[in-house]
């Protein structure tokens, strides 16, 4: 239930990720041994189903995976691709409720309360507070009868008795992902859970779930200092592509959407043609297949839905943003690069391997070991999202006394090092070797393996291309690198963003009283 | 959906399982007919985790050997009794920097830049570190390389060679997180709640210092190392290795060590927090960070069974008191959960934790208090244990689904000298716990006059303020860093 790209650098500021599930593959457990256990098969209404038989223990997890996220939200209605999601854990028609035909009746009556109260609240001329606090007091009656028919949580309850662990979903801005893991001979009750929920869904309890969303925004950005930075940073690096825009959702933004807009959004993303469901585990394809494709061809059919046309224009400005806050300071600058289609892809994941894999990378033994003037430093791409052209990003966190000017020029003599001179053959011969290796190191977790089959499967047609990468991995010479470092890294391509400490506002004072 | 009281929570472990728990009847609607009650659920497949081998070498050492041919890799590590419980508390932070020079620094023969090139151009890992009550040094890499690995790992145990420079470096480390550590609220909550529970001097919550860390010297890590090498090593690995050769490289290594050091007797004693509502204020933040905190068990004690049954109704998942109450039903809070915590050799804490926006800071208190109140107040129903029992039993074994968990819980019980078959007797346990007993054990250990209740939030916001909930004065705590004073000129020179 979380938004992905807000929840990267949630946890801490100095454990840096910077995981991205695109990782070029690598060569074999091997391509083969996978092509004997895994079986694929698109549904007449386009919903592809993979399946990958790993009879290791009594288990299977899954992943369905959305081509849709925030980056596909409405103008105006920012967060709106996450809300669905928190919605997809609400029950269906079947569950969840006591009575759905009363219940519809009810949900209706929300709607239009709340179409009435939005209207006078929107109004910019003329609102009267009388009459809006009359329509809200109208809402919250009209939610009360409408939550009469809930039984709470009943949809993850009847999941979470059955055995499933890690029931969670995760909104990016190019995609949707939902996932747990479960004993094998729960497999029939997920396939009704999960189909129920992708073809049945209902609005229940909307407006609640807005508000806990709400706190979710507050915990991931607006209470986090790196999740406060990062949003800037984006925002400032895109003038026209929804990159740019807060992928929880702009605060007046996900505050008004309404479970009508969630439920639009839900008719033209959740169609077959836009959903890969893949399965790990303790499966047989022969005999679960037919079940699964009973189950998810209620999913219904529709067009895969129309690609954005917006193109983020060529960057010609270099541009800074500043935040001066009680936090200790932190760095971050990004560089415009093309999507995950480009065919220098896997040199990208060179350059991040070279710079910033481990205590042999460039950045660390720079700016950490020898300067001694960070305490992390990496640089990682493509972020916020791959699936459009995102930003090479470099992150930076300073040791005490040293500055994020230190970090931005630390980080430039390094990279005009990238640009003047090629890479070694050993820095090259082991960002192939590492690659290979992580891939293999992915193959035996059910979860992972059924997150990135999905994946590719949505990214590239075909989950071979897990292994099949591994060809342009090989391929990345020298020149590929130096090539692009010159194109990437120029000063009218970049925006950097940092935060500089600034004294408390006030001493520590008690919040007894109400002040 | 985090919960704090089980997420050290034993995760591996050995039994043949085939298990089908009936569903619970759930009291509901006649109007609902409940499809997913007619799909069958056959009998699991039948299922026998590997065990591991376990060696007891003659001077006491303990090893584990678990194969696993599915990938080309072989990991392992040695775990090492004792850890920044039992550091001098004048250089406190000392096991964090030793867990961290040990391995930069690298051994006499190659030091820790060398071996980072050697070990990186293979896609190879040896790492060191500081915990706790243990420090460990582990190793993996591509079954080919394993065996140059498995050399350079042994020699980094037995012939580690600190480096000034190197444990500057860490001590640099140390000290950004140190200067950060007021940054995120949330850092803020869990540290602070875990002093209010067992004192800001306890080994169980005092923090490094930039005066502290400064401290350490190179021979307080040399002296760490020799001290810490004589007690009871367990030594594990897994994965795609020959199990006689391995044991035999293994004994080469161990076997001639002089007979391990009895663990010393811990004599400790818990009081749990002084009752009252604490508050630190944070301004950059529009959320308030509530921790309701006492003192917990550990896991010796046997109504352990009945307290992970509570804590499932209480703060689990989904069908939670807390999560129905304070984010399904009211829409207050997107992270709420918690509860009575066990850990393996000391009392954990009790916990619950809500995230709610400054200015319902009260009211989601009160809801969370009346949630724990309600423990006690009132029994449970026979639908809230059953649901409790199908939760925690169905996903039992998510706890020795892999032979690394298997593993893992392996080593786990033996460091803490439990017995090997204490997963299957507490899932025996977990599933005899009545209503009766459940009832009890809630009125037993639930006591919301002992609780401490923390907050961290932005004061102006917070809308009524913390007095509005009538539990006495609020104690305002100080966060403040402390820094040294800046050294004198003459100091400066040298």
């Amino acid at each position: 239930m979380q938004s992905r790209n807000s929840s990267w650098f949630l946890n801490s500021a100095v454990a840096l990720l910077a995981v991205s599930l695109t990782w070029a593959g690598a060569q074999a457990q091997d391509l083969k041994s996978f092509e004997q256990k895994t079986t694929v098969k698109v549904l007449p209404n386009g919903l592809t189903i993979v399946i990958c038989e790993r009879p290791e223990a009594p288990v299977f997890s899954y992943a369905t995976f959305i081509d849709a996220g925030d980056v596909n939200d409405p103008a105006g209605e920012s967060g709106l691709a996450h809300m669905f999601e928190h919605l997809a854990f609400k029950g269906t028609t079947q569950i969840g409720t006591t009575d759905y035909a009363a219940e519809k009746i009810a949900l209706a009556r929300v709607e239009a309360a709340n179409d009435a109260y939005e209207a006078e609240y929107l109004k910019q001329v003329g609102r009267d507070p009388k009459k809006l606090a009359d329509l809200k007091e109208k809402l919250k009656a009209a939610q009360d009868e409408a939550h009469k028919f809930v039984i709470p949580n009943q949809f993850t309850e009847v999941a979470e008795k059955n055995g499933a662990v890690g029931v969670n979903a995760e909104t990016g801005l190019d995609d949707t992902m939902y996932f747990w893991s479960m004993p094998e001979n729960r497999l029939e009750l997920w396939a009704w859970l999960e189909s129920s929920r992708l073809a049945d869904v209902v609005p229940r309890e909307f407006y609640k779930e807005r508000d806990v969303v709400q706190e979710e925004r507050r915990m991931r950005t607006d209470s986090n200092p790196i999740g406060r930075l990062f949003e800037q940073f984006v925002a400032t690096a895109y003038v026209a592509h929804n990159y740019g825009r807060s992928g929880v959702g702009w605060p007046s933004e996900v505050s008004q959407i309404t479970a009508t807009e969630a439920m639009d959004f839900h008719k033209k993303y959740y169609v077959g043609a836009n959903i890969v469901v893949a399965v790990v585990g303790d499966v047989h394809a022969a005999t679960a297949m037919p079940m699964l494709e009973k189950y998810f061809s209620r999913v219904p059919a529709g067009p895969k839905p129309q690609e954005m046309t917006t193109v983020e224009p060529k960057q010609f400005a270099e541009k800074t943003v500043a935040i001066r806050e009680q936090t200790q300071p932190i760095y971050v600058e990004g560089y415009h690069r093309p999507d995950y289609r480009d065919p220098d892809d896997a040199v990208y994941d060179a350059i991040s391997d070279i710079f910033s894999n481990g205590r042999v990378s460039r950045l660390y033994r720079s700016l950490v070991r020898d300067q001694q003037i960070a305490a992390e430093v990496e640089g990682f791409s493509p972020y916020p999202g791959d699936k459009y052209p995102g930003l090479y990003c470099f992150l930076a966190v300073p040791l005490p006394g040293h500055t994020p000017a230190e970090m931005r020029d630390g980080i430039h003599k390094e990279i005009d090092k990238l640009k003047a001179a090629d890479v070694t053959d050993e820095e090259l011969a082991m960002f192939k070797t590492r690659t290979r290796a992580d891939l293999l190191r992915g193959l035996a977790d059910n979860q992972g393996l059924a997150n990135t089959l999905a994946e590719y499967q949505t990214r590239y047609g075909d989950w071979r291309e897990l292994f099949l990468q591994l060809a342009k991995v090989d391929k990345v010479t020298k020149a590929d690198i130096r090539r692009v470092a010159n194109t990437l890294f120029v000063a009218t391509n970049r925006t950097s963003a940092w935060i500089e400490t600034a004294p408390p506002i006030a001493d520590q004072k008690s919040a007894g009283g109400a002040q | 959906m985090k919960n704090p009281t089980l997420k050290n929570f034993a995760k591996a472990s050995l039994l043949a399982v085939a298990c089908a728990v009936a569903l619970a009847p759930a009291a509901l609607s006649a109007q609902q007919s409940k499809p997913w009650e007619k799909i069958p659920i056959p009998a699991l497949h039948a299922f026998k985790p590997q065990q591991p081998t376990r060696i007891e070498l003659k001077n006491g050492i303990v090893l584990f050997l678990q194969e696993d041919h599915e990938l080309p890799f072989v990991s392992g590590s040695v775990l090492i009794p004792g850890g920044s419980h039992d550091e001098d508390t004048a250089k406190t932070g000392l096991v964090e920097l030793y867990g961290q020079a040990w391995r930069t620094s690298g051994t006499a023969k190659l030091n820790g830049d060398t071996l980072d090139d050697l070990l990186e151009a293979k896609a190879a890992h040896i790492e060191t570190a500081g915990g706790e009550d243990s420090t460990s040094l582990s190793w993996e890499s591509l079954k080919g390389d394993s065996d140059q690995v498995l050399a350079l790992a042994l020699d980094l145990l037995f012939h580690p060679s600190y480096s000034p420079q190197k444990l500057r470096l860490a001590q640099q480390q140390a000290a950004a997180g140190i200067v950060r550590r007021n940054d995120d609220e949330d850092e803020i909550a869990e540290r602070e709640s875990a002093r209010l529970v067992y004192g800001p001097d306890s080994p169980y919550t005092r923090q490094p210092e930039l005066a502290t860390i400064g401290k350490v010297t190179v021979d307080d890590l040399n002296a760490w190392h020799d001290r810490t090498l004589t007690d009871k090593l367990i030594v594990s690995v897994g994965g795609d290795f020959e199990p006689a050769a391995m044991e035999a490289r293994l004994r080469a290594a161990f076997e001639s060590l002089p007979p391990v050091k009895p663990a010393p007797e811990r004599h400790e004693s818990f009081a749990g927090p002084t009752p009252g509502v604490y508050f630190v204020n944070k301004e950059d933040v529009n959320q308030s960070n509530i921790e309701i905190v006492g003192l917990g068990t550990d896991r010796h004690n046997p109504d352990v069974p009945k307290l992970a049954l509570m804590n499932d109704i209480l703060g689990g998942g989904f069908s939670s008191r807390l999560m129905q109450k304070i984010r399904t039903e009211k829409g207050l809070a997107y992270e709420v959960g918690g509860g009575y915590g066990f850990a393996y050799d000391h009392p954990a804490a009790f916990r619950v934790v809500v995230l709610t926006q400054s200015a319902f800071t009260v009211e989601a208190t009160g809801l969370a208090l009346a949630e724990i109140r309600g423990l006690t107040a009132e029994d449970f129903t026979e639908v809230e244990l059953s649901r409790a029992k199908d939760n925690i039993l169905n996903s039992f074994l998510f706890r020795y689904d892999t032979r690394q968990k298997v593993l893992a819980e392996h080593v786990r019980l033996e460091f803490y000298g439990y017995p090997a078959d204490y997963l299957e007797t507490y899932k025996a346990a977990l599933e005899k716990v009545t209503l009766a007993e459940l009832n009890a054990a809630a009125k037993k250990y639930i006591h919301p006059d002992k609780l401490a209740i923390l907050v961290v939030g932005n004061s102006p916001e917070i809308k009524p303020g913390l007095d509005e909930l009538k539990l006495g004065p609020v104690h305002p705590v100080d966060i403040t860093i402390p820094m040294p004073k800046p050294p004198a000129e003459t100091e400066r020179k040298q």
